[in-house]
């Protein structure tokens, strides 16, 4: 087997995960479709990690990690506040910045 | 190197799954479905992870994605409502041919990079990974990206503060001392509040009847003795409902010549029941 | 010339400078004593040009043209203006008849204007015009002139105006501003000529650098300094102001409109003599000017009845003569200038004399409600029948000198020039005999067109001289008229004084005149008796009627200037404003609409392009993912072609 089916299966679920984006309303699932993406990403990583046998590759995929993480928090805490106020997780809802 | 046959095996069993659970992201109704699909691919993400020669990733994946992001994600989905269910109709215009085309093309244009692009031999890991998977990360993290990682460090304090900052609820009147909360609650009595606990529910413990309202002294079903997540899922039974199956039972042992029959306390409360309970 | 005496010369500027700044600053708490304030700053600046006067006649010719830079006032690359001042004779001449008789005029004005509120405001101006005229003839370069040449612009725009409650007076200020910003451009392309030329605007190194220069080049700065001298000396075409400018106080025409600003003209083309040197056609334009400008002026002094624009006339044709003379050359330089002091002084006093005849008559100025006035107003007939002899050229008083000389250089050259302009200047001193004459006897002879008595129908005046303020500088004037050119022309005094500046012209044995000089003086005096006969015959034996009688198509014409007013009108203005209502009108449908289409369009492009701004992150990310497909592809595309 080839190395490049695993990044063949990072780009389909960096596809799928944007495709989540784009079509569902509830931003905890568009969130979950974001966290696909980076997971997807560091798929791609830790193989390119592993094709040219070096392992930066894995420390880039570890700092995603941990950035990702911090960007949860902050996301999590953000739909919290939105849902407080606006009874709403929609991200439909929250469409008053337009013209 | 060469992959070995078990971890193509591995692959071909765990790709179409992940894939399948990714796109179930797409099409369950839930967001607590969709969170366990994610943990799913999570999960799957993490063997892959080791077997790609990335161990200590593939314990850290399941530690932070698995174990405190994807908990998170469900802590929040309870806060915001567990039972809270998106309808997958779209409404605004043409996002949804616009989101699939999107998504499809991004697809083929990435996969007919990565098809185009010519790949060296692959290396393998085994001699960057002779000190151990974890010591040969440590070294290289340590080595040429301490500065990179205190910065890391700094950000999650930061998104800790942010996240206690983004929550926090400011109190904008002063705390209401216990004697005004019972003014208020007696306050409140001709609106139809009580003062005492709630009747809990389940009388006729059939089963655990969580979901059967409690009766009142005049044999009447309270609406309120039932959970509210139960009312508004629909879940709970009425009264009426239950004094027939009850009735039925009781008719059912009548008829049988060698029972003794007992009394049926309840059922003179219960005649004139029937419209007003629901 | 000491350093010391020459470090005086922007005093001759800064004195009535500070003057008018003191009296404009000061403001109201100074009305009961601003006007002395005027006068001795006037009379300060007097003195400082006295000292340097005497201090120049002191050196030998040679040296008597020095150059005083205070400082650097423009450096611009290339070109560097001085803040300098060149004290030679020409500009000192014009030192002490700006200084002198503005001096008389500020004596006279005390008292002609101490019925006016604002007679504050009136000696600041007047100050403020003498501190510009001092800039311009002293300035070392034609950038610093420049500002004089607009200061005494606006001096006089303000004085002509002055009485600017009364809509004529100011819309006569007004038309004097704008007929001199047509001359001023001529002011301002002849000094882009220079640098562009030269690359500089001083006196020194323009006349330098222009022998060397193309005819071409010459004879454009020449005719663009005609044009500057026309605005400003009312010459044809730019004449008609000055006629209009009498609106202002009778001092002002003295001192402004009749002995000093007007003949500016005169002076900028003296001083760029070496360019019209090198100019010929530019000289011949310049003397045709000047010739037609004489007879224009004497015609229309002939059938004016208001006194001032009589005078005004009379000015207009007398600065004729020195352009005429101005344009035939080094040897009519010398006579235009003595020419231009001794009109200087006489028509000062003319006009003193109007304005004290005005003050009699209640302000009026038809001379057909005049007559007899000799007897009620002895000094102002005997100032002015001074003054009268002297313009008509009667020997030995001042103005037979300087006319005469201008009349025999007129008859000097070759071919039809000297018949024509000779004998144009003839007619003109017979023309300016009868109308001068005419001016005088319907003021002072014949019977009395008024009445001491109210009720009839002639008005009521009660004629009385004037007060001695008024009466001396007339005097002072009067006796200028009589003895100055005999005393400028003996022995070529002011020619030779002149010489650093307009040049050797070989005494007074120069070229001989076509005709001879006894023959030339002789034609002159025969036919200035002859014109002051004929106003003697037609003004003081025979009764004047009151209103203007019918008269022929020509002087019906000269009553309203000729129609000068008509043909500007038509040829200027109408067509300027069909220019105007063209361009607006081009403006609005070809270049604002273009613009506004413009606009309009980015517009319509943004109302069109807010419709993506939908408010739905959604869509957001649609077109951020479609983004980043393009450059996946983009990138993917070209390095596929590129390996």
């Amino acid at each position: 087997m080839e190395l490049t089916n695993y990044l063949y299966l990072a780009v389909i679920l960096f596809a799928l995960g944007a495709t989540t984006v784009l079509l569902r309303r509830n931003a905890i699932v568009v969130f979950m479709g974001i966290e696909l993406m980076l997971n997807a990403t560091n798929l791609a990583l830790v193989t390119f990690a592993r094709m040219h046998g070096d392992i930066t590759g894995q420390v880039l995929a570890f700092f995603v990690m941990v950035v990702a993480a911090a960007e949860v928090v902050v996301g999590l805490a953000i739909i919290v506040t939105i849902f407080r106020a606006r009874r709403s997780a929609s991200v439909d809802d929250a469409n008053l910045l337009k013209s | 190197m060469t992959v070995s046959g078990g971890e193509t095996v591995l692959f071909w069993v765990i790709a179409p799954l992940m894939v399948i659970a990714a796109s179930g992201l797409l099409v369950v109704r839930r967001a607590v479905h969709a969170a366990v699909c994610v943990v799913f691919v999570m999960i799957s993400l993490a063997v892959l992870y080791v077997a790609q020669e990335a161990p200590f990733l593939g314990a850290v994946q399941v530690v932070v994605y698995t174990g405190a992001v994807m908990m998170l994600f469900l802590f929040v989905l309870m806060l915001v409502g567990v039972d809270s269910a998106d309808s997958l109709t779209e409404t605004i215009r043409g996002q949804r041919w616009i989101g699939l085309l999107l998504g499809l093309g991004l697809a083929v244009v990435l996969c007919g990079v990565v098809a185009s692009a010519t790949f060296r031999q692959p290396v393998g890991l085994a001699e960057a990974n002779a000190v151990t998977n974890p010591v040969a990360l440590a070294r290289v993290l340590m080595e040429h990206y301490v500065v990179a990682m205190e910065v890391v460090g700094i950000l999650l304090v930061t998104a800790a503060l942010a996240g206690l900052v983004l929550t926090h609820r400011r109190r904008l009147g002063a705390k209401p001392s216990q004697k005004a909360l019972a003014e208020a609650k007696v306050a409140e009595l001709p609106t139809g509040r009580t003062l005492t606990p709630l009747p809990a529910p389940g009388v006729y413990a059939q089963h655990n009847a969580m979901d059967a309202p409690a009766l009142d002294p005049e044999g009447r079903p309270i609406e309120k003795s039932v959970s509210r997540v139960l009312r508004i899922r629909g879940q709970e039974r009425s009264a009426t409902e239950l004094l027939t199956a009850e009735e039925t039972l009781v008719r059912r042992e009548l008829e049988r010549p060698d029972d003794p029959v007992p009394s049926v306390g309840p059922a003179s409360g219960t005649d004139g029941d029937g419209g007003g309970a629901r | 010339m000491t350093t010391q005496t020459l470090s005086l010369a922007p005093w001759l500027v800064a004195t009535p400078l500070l003057g008018a700044a003191l009296l404009l600053l000061v403001g109201r708490r100074s009305d009961r004593w601003g006007h002395w304030i005027g006068v001795l700053a006037s009379t300060a600046t007097f003195v400082i040009g006295l000292v340097i006067l005497l201090a120049m006649l002191a050196l030998p010719a040679e040296e008597r043209t020095a150059d005083h830079v205070v400082t650097t006032w423009l450096d611009a690359g290339g070109l560097s203006v001085d803040l300098g001042f060149r004290v030679d004779p020409l500009s000192m001449t014009f030192v002490m008849l700006v200084t002198f008789v503005g001096t008389l005029i500020h004596v006279y004005s005390v008292a002609y204007m101490s019925h006016d509120r604002d007679r504050r405001r009136f000696f600041a101006y007047l100050n403020l015009f003498v501190a510009a005229m001092l800039l311009l003839v002293l300035a070392d370069n034609y950038l610093l002139l420049f500002v004089g040449w607009e200061g005494v612009g606006l001096a006089s725009y303000l004085l002509i105006g002055f009485w600017d409650h009364r809509l004529p007076n100011a819309v006569a200020g007004k038309k004097a501003f704008l007929m001199n910003r047509v001359g001023d451009m001529g002011l301002i392309v002849a000094m882009m000529l220079m640098v562009a030329t030269f690359g500089t605007l001083s006196f020194a190194g323009v006349h330098e650098a222009a022998s060397g220069a193309s005819q071409g080049t010459t004879t454009a700065i020449g005719l663009m300094l005609l044009l500057a001298a026309c605005g400003k000396s009312a010459q044809l075409p730019l004449q008609a102001w000055l006629g209009d400018a009498m609106a202002g106080p009778t001092p002002v025409s003295a001192l402004i409109h009749a002995a000093t600003m007007v003949t500016a003209g005169v002076y900028l083309l003296v001083r760029s003599g070496p360019i019209l040197e090198v100019a010929p056609d530019a000289q011949l334009v310049i003397a045709i000017v000047g010739t037609l400008t004489l007879l224009f002026g004497a015609i229309v002094g002939c059938a004016k009845d208001d006194i001032k624009k009589a005078l005004a006339a009379s000015t207009m044709s007398q600065i004729g003569y020195m352009m005429l003379a101005a344009g035939l050359g080094p040897v009519g330089y010398a006579f235009a200038i003595f020419h231009l002091v001794t009109h200087g002084f006489f028509k000062a006093g003319l006009f003193l004399g109007a304005g004290s005849v005005m003050h009699a008559m209640d302000d009026d100025v038809d001379m057909r409600r005049f007559g007899g006035l000799a007897r009620l107003l002895p000094v102002t007939a005997i100032t002015m029948g001074l003054g009268w002899l002297a313009i008509l050229g009667v020997p030995p008083f001042s103005g037979f000198y300087s006319k005469d000389k201008i009349i025999e250089t007129a008859f000097v050259g070759e071919g039809w020039q000297p018949w024509v302009f000779g004998f144009a200047a003839l007619l003109g001193a017979g023309i300016t005999a009868y109308y001068m004459s005419r001016l005088v006897f319907m003021t002072f002879a014949g019977r009395r067109r008024w009445s001491g008595e109210s009720g009839g129908d002639l008005p009521e005046r009660h004629p009385h001289e004037s007060p001695a303020l008024m009466t001396w500088p007339m005097i002072i004037l009067a006796v200028g008229s009589v003895g100055l050119g005999f005393f400028l022309n003996a022995g070529d005094r002011l020619v030779h004084w002149l010489e650093p500046v307009t040049g050797h012209t070989e005494g007074s044995g120069h070229h001989e005149p076509v005709l001879a000089v006894p023959v030339i003086m002789t034609l002159t005096l025969v036919l200035v008796v002859v014109g002051a006969a004929l106003a003697f015959w037609q003004y003081a034996t025979r009764p004047v009627s009151t209103e203007p009688p019918a008269a022929p198509a020509l002087v019906r014409a000269a009553r309203v200037d000729l129609h000068q007013d008509d043909v500007n009108e038509t040829f200027v203005m109408l067509p300027g404003q069909y220019l105007t209502r063209s361009m607006v009108f081009a403006d609005r449908t070809a270049v604002d609409a273009g613009w506004l289409g413009l606009a309009g369009g980015i517009g319509r492009l943004g109302t069109w392009l807010r419709g993506m701004q939908s408010g739905y992150a959604r869509q957001y990310a649609a077109i951020t993912l479609g983004g980043l497909g393009v450059i996946v592809l983009v990138v993917w595309l070209v390095s596929g072609t590129a390996s």
